[in-house]
């Protein structure tokens, strides 16, 4: 994979708002002639849903995409791995909700991260049933559904998307797919990168340590987390030093690192 | 005499004072069919109570009080489940 140009990188503040949210929903990234491409295929799509990475004449480019390829490179480096994809599929008029989970299994490394970029190819209002994610959930260690019997959590919120939206997303994030109240049905691309090197100053640093961009990690705080909303934080100060590979930056709460000397 | 059948509503609070707010919410209503819809994932966003003690006062009884967390040694920093979990039960009629 080819190195971007800057200008296509993530800013230090879309960064924090990553390590914030474990989810950056970029509007519209994708230029109107590939979405309407893809939107095409897939409706005509008979394949198996992890073989559309493959299979599609379309999908491939417009991960190519310099802007796409930029967030991608700001996350995961120049040379992520592929760890699977599909093509997830909500029918016209199916009304249940799937079960709140995290992807995958439980993940033991303790900063790194892979991310799974959400793909809409065509407009997907709330009606429609976009993908229902915590934001700051991302950081929880939980086992794939072991958190099914929960079905509201104040703060969720619905990735409602015009057409050519990617939402990148941290592995970890508690999310499930939507009943779909439309005639049509909704399809959003899925794919899963895991990182090539160390995620350290991968994106465009500038600015990182400034109190602008700081106050986002440290106002991370979420009304789901309730008391615990303190300890969350201090994990966005920990995964901010090392994205910003600079492991004295102190963006923790009451700056606890530097009383701790931690 | 009328048959009654077990609604179970769980709340998540902010704290372990049964007044703190609500902060995630599930119902499982034991007086619906199989093929009727329970409650859904995202289908709410606001709790149906502000606190359990509200939904005491509406006729709930609480049949589990979630122990207080430990912090060991190593992992104060860690989170995972929804710590405050609070079960809550009431028995509906459904006949008669």
């Amino acid at each position: 994979m080819a190195k971007v140009e800057r200008r296509h990188l993530l800013t230090a503040e879309q960064m924090a708002r990553f390590v914030s949210d474990g989810f950056l929903k970029l509007d519209e990234i994708v230029p109107k002639e590939y979405n309407d491409a893809a939107y095409e295929e897939q409706q005509k799509y008979e394949g198996g849903g992890g073989r559309y990475w493959f299979e599609s004449s379309v999908i491939r480019e417009i991960f190519e995409l310099p802007q796409v390829k930029g967030i991608i490179q700001s996350l995961v480096g120049e040379n992520p791995g592929y760890d699977h994809s599909f093509l997830h599929i909500v029918r016209a008029r199916h009304l249940r909700g799937q079960d709140y989970h995290a992807d995958s299994i439980i993940d033991t490394r303790p900063l790194a991260f892979d991310i799974q970029a959400f793909y809409f190819s065509h407009d997907a209002p709330r009606e429609m049933g976009p993908t229902l994610v915590l934001p700051g959930s991302h950081l929880r260690r939980i086992s794939n559904g072991s958190i099914a019997r929960y079905k509201n959590i104040l703060g969720q919120q619905q990735l409602v998307s015009k057409a050519g939206t990617i939402a990148f997303m941290h592995h970890g994030i508690w999310h499930c797919a939507q009943p779909n109240f439309t005639d049509r049905t909704r399809y959003v691309f899925k794919l899963r990168l895991r990182p090539g090197q160390e995620q350290r100053n991968l994106f465009n640093t500038e600015g990182y340590d400034s109190p602008e961009v700081l106050n986002i990690i440290r106002g991370a705080h979420r009304k789901w987390q309730g008391e615990e909303a303190r300890i969350e934080q201090v994990q966005r100060a920990k995964l901010w030093r090392y994205v910003c590979g600079n492991d004295s930056v102190d963006a923790s709460f009451e700056r606890v690192f530097s009383r701790m000397g931690i | 005499m009328s048959e009654t059948r077990q609604q179970i509503l769980i709340l998540h609070l902010a704290n372990s004072n049964l007044e703190s707010p609500a902060v995630a919410w599930a119902l499982y209503d034991g007086t619906k069919g199989e093929n009727e819809l329970q409650m859904q994932t995202g289908d709410s966003d606001e709790p149906p109570y502000a606190s359990v003690l509200a939904a005491m006062r509406d006729g709930w009884n609480v049949i589990q009080l979630p122990p207080l967390p430990q912090y060991p040694p190593g992992q104060e920093h860690l989170t995972g489940n929804l710590l405050y979990e609070y079960v809550l039960e009431r028995k509906v009629a459904v006949n008669g």
